[in-house]
């Protein structure tokens, strides 16, 4: 397979937080055009931190990231446009609270991409109706449940047309009821092909989305596979455990 | 009460009024651009800005606006920098207002969830549009309270601006006391025009405050 098949790769990557161990070691993996990857883990085990380096939140000690086949590790990353490229979903939606869902998801296009009022704001709207939102476009924040501003902030993403989006337990913070809502969103992106890279506590979810599990345990990846074999037959002890964790018997 | 007396110099007490308004309307506003600035330093941590920004509130909120008047009128000029009267009462506001500004700022940009910049980060916005579209208009709001009691606390201060030589409410009514001995006339002048100018700013800003708590956005 030639180099430029792979929309994103990671080699070697090191992270580590100041005065504490390394939370990454030695990291490599690499993401399809149109892959969804479903990245599973114990808690602590560095899943959040891999999507933060990704996205150059937070620092990295050594090893390279390349997206499109360019290195945006080599200092010369002008971050503001390659996080266009990456879009990015948090578990606390993080919406802006002084802006209406239509500000929300503007603001992006017009500053940074300095697109026109008109054109983004038809596609905006485009988005909205696509996750069932058009109604609330003047509506603020906080007149949302958790489940309308999880949409919120996938569109808010998705205006800035990425080419691989980034879900860091989006449903985590939600109500179980509101939890379907944004995972169909998910489930309809990459059924239009998105490339997507999902920590998710929501096993069923991921199992039913997933080309390939990523299975870390204390920064490493543990196990790398198709969904099917590794619910079916985890090959390491940790994941089988971490799997039990999910299993209810009377 | 001499009512002859104090309607001849009510004129004179409106001119004061004004003296005092106008040197507290330039001093409040450039007290807002120093605690801007002052507030952003130590809230982004700007590598030394911020300890002379320390430095600075310390020595701000710790010594009177007399004392500082003082060195400006009296004190400059024995090292050769001559100042005017009302320069030396706008920069002696500013410098006791910047500090106080600067910390009802900070208040206002440290309840801003951290969230909040790594979200604006994400779609590709820089530093200043985060701080100018994103954290700014949030801080400012929680801001208002504190900002508000500030806009009022500097006002009173402008009484000291007398020992400057400068025509305020404050002087007039020392002036006409010593001139004529009508003290009750010129005090209770003196009362009223203070509270002429700072009861409308008053209301406005709890009116402020009552709307932007009504436009909380928190959750
Ligand atoms: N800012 C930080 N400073 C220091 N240590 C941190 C920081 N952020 C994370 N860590 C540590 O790094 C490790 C990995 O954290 P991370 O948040 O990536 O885990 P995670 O897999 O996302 O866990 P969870 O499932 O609980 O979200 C943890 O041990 C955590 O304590
Ligand atoms: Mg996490």
């Amino acid at each position: 397979m030639s180099k430029t098949d792979y929309l994103l790769e990671i080699k070697n990557l090191e992270k580590s937080f100041e005065g504490g161990t390394k939370v990454l070691k030695d990291f490599s993996f690499s993401v399809q055009t149109g892959e969804v990857v479903v990245i599973l883990g114990p808690s602590g085990c560095g899943k959040s931190t891999l999507l933060r380096c990704i996205n150059g939140l937070e620092p990295i000690q050594a090893g390279t990231i390349l997206l499109d086949g360019q290195s945006i590790t080599d200092g010369k990353t002008k971050w503001s446009q390659i996080r266009q490229k990456i879009g990015m979903v948090f578990q606390s939606y993080d919406l802006f609270p002084h802006m209406t869902v239509f500000e929300n998801i503007l603001l992006g296009p017009l500053k940074v991409q300095g697109r026109t009022r008109e054109e983004a704001g038809i596609a905006g709207e485009k988005l909205l109706e696509r996750v069932g939102l058009l109604e609330k476009k003047d509506a603020y924040p906080r007149q949302l449940s958790g489940g309308q501003k999880q949409r919120v902030a996938i569109v808010r993403a998705l205006m800035m047309e990425p080419e691989i989006m980034l879900f860091d337990e989006v449903t985590a913070a939600l109500d179980p009821e509101m939890v379907r809502e944004v995972l169909d969103v998910i489930l309809e992106l990459a059924r239009g092909g998105m490339t997507m890279l999902i920590v998710t506590h929501e096993m069923q979810f991921a199992r039913a989305i997933a080309d390939r599990i990523l299975f870390l345990d204390e920064g490493q990846i543990v196990e790398s596979a198709a969904p099917e074999d590794f619910f079916g037959h985890p090959e390491t002890e940790r994941a089988q455990r971490f799997l039990n964790i999910f299993q209810f018997e009377k | 009460m001499d009512w002859n007396f104090i309607s001849e110099y009510v004129p004179m007490y409106i001119q004061a009024a004004w003296t005092t308004l106008s040197l507290a309307f330039w001093g409040i506003l450039l007290s807002l651009f120093i605690g801007l600035f002052c507030s952003l330093t130590l809230y982004f941590k700007v590598p030394v800005l911020k300890r002379v920004t320390a430095a600075y509130v310390e020595l701000s909120r710790n010594t009177p606006l007399l004392v500082q008047l003082f060195f400006l009128y009296f004190g400059l000029p024995k090292i050769g920098i001559v100042i005017s009267s009302q320069s030396c009462a706008i920069i002696g506001l500013a410098f006791l207002g910047g500090s106080y500004m600067s910390e009802a700022l900070r208040s206002g940009l440290e309840s801003v969830e951290k969230g909040q910049v790594e979200a604006a980060l994400s779609v590709g916005l820089n530093q200043g549009q985060i701080v100018r579209y994103v954290i700014l208009p949030q801080a400012v709001s929680v801001s208002v309270p504190p900002l508000c009691a500030n806009i009022i606390f500097l006002i009173k201060e402008t009484s000291v601006f007398s020992v400057v030589a400068l025509a305020d409410l404050m002087y007039v009514a020392k002036d006409l006391i010593g001139l004529y001995y009508k003290t009750d006339e010129a005090l209770l002048l003196l009362v009223l025009s203070y509270l002429a100018i700072l009861l409308p700013i008053s209301i406005a800003a709890s009116v402020l405050e009552r709307r932007v708590r009504y436009a909380g956005f928190g959750n």
